[in-house]
């Protein structure tokens, strides 16, 4: 390695940053199948139970995902409409 | 007869030197007395035939074969370099969706009747219909991965379809023998922390190192040739290829070319090659 780049290289080498991030990466991949595979099967599960109780229309479900960098957050908003509300 | 092994070379990931490796790898068994066949699924995108120098003795192709237009000795094409290696080659001109399963099933038969110990299949880039084609009979899958983050990932998914889609994954017998192969190995870079390691790599893809190929010049010139990298004497590559071999036949061989050459202090402080 040259002087130059021994004196201002970063303080992490980079395959390290490979590794690790590889490391969750392939961890996540294993387990399961991807979001964008589950998450319409969901929805759709979602929506035929909540209709066994109130009467919902299709778009009544919404699903969402959002990934961070140490949490993932699963958001599910459930719209009733205004005659179940009253009837219930 | 049915001591046919069936050996898969792929990667998810292209250019990562599954044909480079398909080319050698066989010509290392063919090298070592042992009648191998090396086939190229990539339809379409024919390569193998430029990399082992039979690009202009292609007459019939894997495709014809299948769909019964010749018999496989007439598309078979002997190797110039051993008796014991032939190639067949992919066609050129057909859709991937050519290869029937049926078809490269009666075909693989077919070579294990002639006697075939060894047939190396050369997989398509991609996880489609093609590279699913090549690794349904496997008994063997070299898993060709270059020391980078998408190589490695693309490996691991690879992995996962081998496990899911394999013959011998789907009739619940014995897996798929697993290996890998790690190319265009850079000692130098790995030591700067620029590079995954090997032992990085083997850890986060969890199957057992059949070898380390280090990045070579020579495989640019052996492609110019149409010689296999493995017959470039003297060159690291081809000797790293030729441990492979002996490796994959059993023999117990120390890694080589995994440490960078010492330099000295002048080069060290200024830099370059």
């Amino acid at each position: 390695m040259s002087l130059f780049r021994a004196l201002f290289r970063s303080k992490t080498p980079s395959a390290t940053v490979a590794k690790d991030r590889l490391q969750l990466l392939i961890a996540r991949e294993r387990s399961g199948g991807a979001p964008s595979d589950w998450l319409p099967r969901l929805q759709q599960d979602l929506l035929e139970v909540i209709g066994r109780y109130v009467p919902v229309t299709p778009g009544a479900v919404k699903v969402e995902m959002e990934r961070g960098e140490n949490l993932d957050v699963l958001e599910i908003n459930i719209v009733l409409p205004e005659q179940a509300r009253k009837a219930g | 007869m049915s001591n046919t092994r069936i050996i898969v070379v792929t990667s998810g990931k292209g250019g990562v030197g599954k044909t480079t490796t398909s080319a050698s790898f066989a010509s290392g068994l063919a090298l070592r007395g042992h009648k191998t066949a090396v086939v190229d699924f990539d339809v379409g995108l024919r390569n193998l035939d430029l990399i082992m120098g039979c690009e202009r003795r292609v007459v019939y192709d894997f495709v014809n074969v299948i769909n019964n237009e010749a018999t496989l000795n007439q598309a078979l094409i002997k190797d110039k370099h051993s008796e014991h290696l032939f190639v067949l080659p992919a066609s050129q001109t057909r859709d991937k969706d050519a290869l029937k399963e049926e078809g490269v099933e009666r075909v693989l038969n077919e070579l294990r009747d002639m006697g075939f110990q060894y047939v190396v299949c050369d997989s398509p880039a991609g996880i489609e219909h093609g590279a699913v084609m090549a690794l349904t009979f496997a008994d063997e899958a070299i898993i060709v991965t270059n020391p980078e983050v998408s190589s490695v990932r693309d490996s691991d998914r690879i992995l996962g379809i081998l496990q899911a889609k394999s013959r011998r994954a789907k009739e619940g017998r014995e897996p798929v023998k697993e290996h890998l192969l790690l190319t265009r190995y850079s000692p130098k870079r790995v030591e700067e922390g620029e590079m995954l390691s090997h032992e990085d790599v083997r850890e986060l893809l969890r199957i057992p190192l059949l070898g380390v190929i280090p990045e070579s010049e020579a495989v640019l010139h052996a492609s110019n040739q149409g010689q296999p990298a493995i017959h470039m004497e003297g060159q690291p590559v081809a000797e790293a290829y030729k441990d492979v071999v002996m490796r994959f036949l059993g023999e117990e061989v120390p890694l080589r070319f995994i440490a960078a050459e010492k330099r000295g202090l002048l080069q060290r402080l200024f830099g370059g090659k």
